[in-house]
């Protein structure tokens, strides 16, 4: 089980939380034309066996949408903060 | 390489079974080969056969960086069927049913097929009629589908929840009489002992950590053994495609995701078929050994920790229980994860890369297993000609960037969502 510290409730259970994928991933501007940046954010992921920067939001608490860094081989958890914190524009906001 | 027979089992009994040759050499690293493929499992090994078998490529290796069998070919729940519905599944899937047919006769290996059916529950009208639309395509390409109304489901699985407190009360189901189960193991080693007695050597131990390079061109691997030349290099490594190939320069719309499976202590025959519920995620058989195997959701975000977490083991049960309530109080032996790739639409990608000399197989997902010997067949043909076999011409990279998707599971481009 991962546990996620989640900066307004505390240590919760990962099961109140919904994944979200990876936060690295930026989103093209809205009107940019270039099909293969579109591609490339809908569908290319680095996929890192360590390090993973990535949305996972507290839906049965208090429904922040947060980024948790957490390596993808043991499931540590390196940091956690707010999703509309970091730099770039959230795509679930 | 001697061959199983009667007389071979007989002959071996009367010297107190102790003159059995091994099932393959344990072979070390050639310089080069005319093919490497990277990865012991399944697919990788099939490969190699076929490689060998159809197209008499016989310099070929299998690296392994662990153990043939350790990896998801060892892991998985065994089931095996072709009941698809989109153009490309459909065909290359029933082409995998039918070389299963044959496969302990072609390999000289008991695999153990046993074709007892498998039985998807409908829990509504309208999930009634996508079955029906999906038995017909299957009829369409010449596939065995049928479709069952309640009454046909209650006499087939009895002891599925029929009564009034069900959850979610049976309509009916669809039937796939030629599917079923096999023994995952013998898999492995009856392809890696064929293929070994085709002159292929397997090589355990053996981790491929890089590439070798002569301008774009890929000629060769970096190994845990040293350095290995070859002319072509096949990938076949099952959840850690996108480790290898950043390595070789590889973009891939591939995320690691862990998928567990169960099994309980042994019971007495109860489960004929494989049988899925149409509900949730849940689908069980029951093992030659009595226990009962089953497995249900991915853990949901990616991971290469080869092993599960007890979220999941309580939605599954959950699951097995509302479908199957006589087995609330079987205890639970062991549960396991293993790592898959998982493509933003469920389907594999077996192609030729935009890397000179280099050959994709991965993006397995789920339900790899099954296609593990059209998998095998049809890349050594990709390898041998350099051209995608026409039954994987839907698999190719390209069809992310053409919108050319072969979402079964309809569930767009979140991998952890398929
Ligand atoms: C729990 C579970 C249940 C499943 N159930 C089913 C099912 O019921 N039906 C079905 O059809 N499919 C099922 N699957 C999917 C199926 O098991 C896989 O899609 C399929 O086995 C993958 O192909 P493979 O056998 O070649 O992979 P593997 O056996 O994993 O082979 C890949 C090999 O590559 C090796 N490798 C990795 N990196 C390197 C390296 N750098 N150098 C050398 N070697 C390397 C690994 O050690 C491994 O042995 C299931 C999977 C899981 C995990
Ligand atoms: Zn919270």
């Amino acid at each position: 089980m991962l546990r996620i510290e989640c900066p307004c409730c505390g240590p919760r259970d990962h099961d109140e939380f919904r994944y979200g994928g990876d936060a690295s991933v930026a989103r093209p501007a809205h009107d940019d034309p270039d099909p293969e940046a579109w591609y490339r954010y809908v569908y290319v992921r680095n996929n890192p066996a360590g390090s993973h920067r990535e949305f996972w939001q507290h839906v049965t608490g208090c429904r922040q949408w947060l980024v948790v860094e957490r390596d993808t081989t043991n499931h540590t958890i390196l940091s956690v903060g707010f999703a509309r914190k970091r730099p770039g524009k959230c795509p679930y906001e | 390489m001697s061959r199983y027979s009667a007389l071979s089992i007989f002959r071996n009994g009367l010297s107190g079974q102790k003159n059995w040759q091994r099932a393959w050499r344990a072979a070390e690293p050639k310089p080069a080969y005319d093919v490497v493929i990277v990865g012991g499992g399944g697919h990788g090994l099939a490969t190699a056969f076929y490689l060998a078998e159809n197209h008499g490529i016989r310099n070929v290796a299998v690296l392994e960086k662990g153990y043939v069998g350790g990896g998801n070919v060892g892991r998985n729940t065994t089931v095996i069927r072709s009941n698809y519905l989109l153009d490309g599944n459909t065909q290359f899937y029933e082409f995998s049913v039918k070389l299963w047919e044959g496969l302990s006769q072609a390999l000289n290996f008991n695999v153990m097929f046993s074709q007892r059916g498998q039985i998807v529950t409908a829990h509504s009208a309208d999930q009634l009629d996508t079955f029906s639309h999906r038995a017909n395509i299957m009829r369409l390409n010449g596939i065995d589908a049928d479709i069952l109304d309640r009454d046909a489901v209650r006499r087939l699985v009895p002891y599925l929840d029929f009564s009034e407190t069900a959850r979610f009360p049976i309509y009916g189901a669809i039937l796939q009489g030629r599917a079923g189960t096999a023994r995952h193991d013998a898999v492995a080693w009856g392809y890696a002992r064929a293929a070994d007695g085709h002159g292929v050597d397997i090589i355990q131990n053996c981790e491929v950590t890089g590439f070798v390079r002569d301008g774009d061109r890929i000629v060769g691997v970096e190994t845990s053994k040293g350095r290995i030349g070859a002319g072509k290099v096949g990938l076949a490594v099952a959840g850690h495609t996108s480790v290898l190939g950043q390595k070789a320069g590889l973009e891939l719309p591939i995320e690691s995701h862990v998928l567990q499976a169960f099994v309980t202590e042994p019971l007495k025959p109860l489960v004929d078929h494989v049988v899925a519920y149409g509900a949730d995620h849940f689908y069980v058989s029951q093992s030659d050994k009595g226990g009962l195997v089953f497995g249900g959701n991915l853990d949901g975000y990616n991971s290469y920790a080869q092993r599960g977490n007890l979220g999941v083991v309580r939605e599954v049960a959950e699951a097995a229980i509302a479908l199957m309530p006589c087995i609330s109080r079987v205890r639970l032996l062991r549960h396991w994860g293993g790592v898959m790739d998982m493509t933003p639409d469920a389907s594999p990608i077996i192609c030729p890369t935009p890397i000179d000399g280099l050959y994709l197989n991965g993006g397995w997902c789920y339900g790899g297993f099954k296609a593990t010997p059209a998998s095998g067949w049809c890349f050594a043909h990709t390898l041998a000609t350099g051209k995608p076999h026409p039954l994987i011409a839907a698999y190719g990279l390209g069809r992310f960037r053409t919108g050319h998707t072969l979402d079964e599971a309809g569930a767009g481009p979140s991998a952890w969502l398929q």
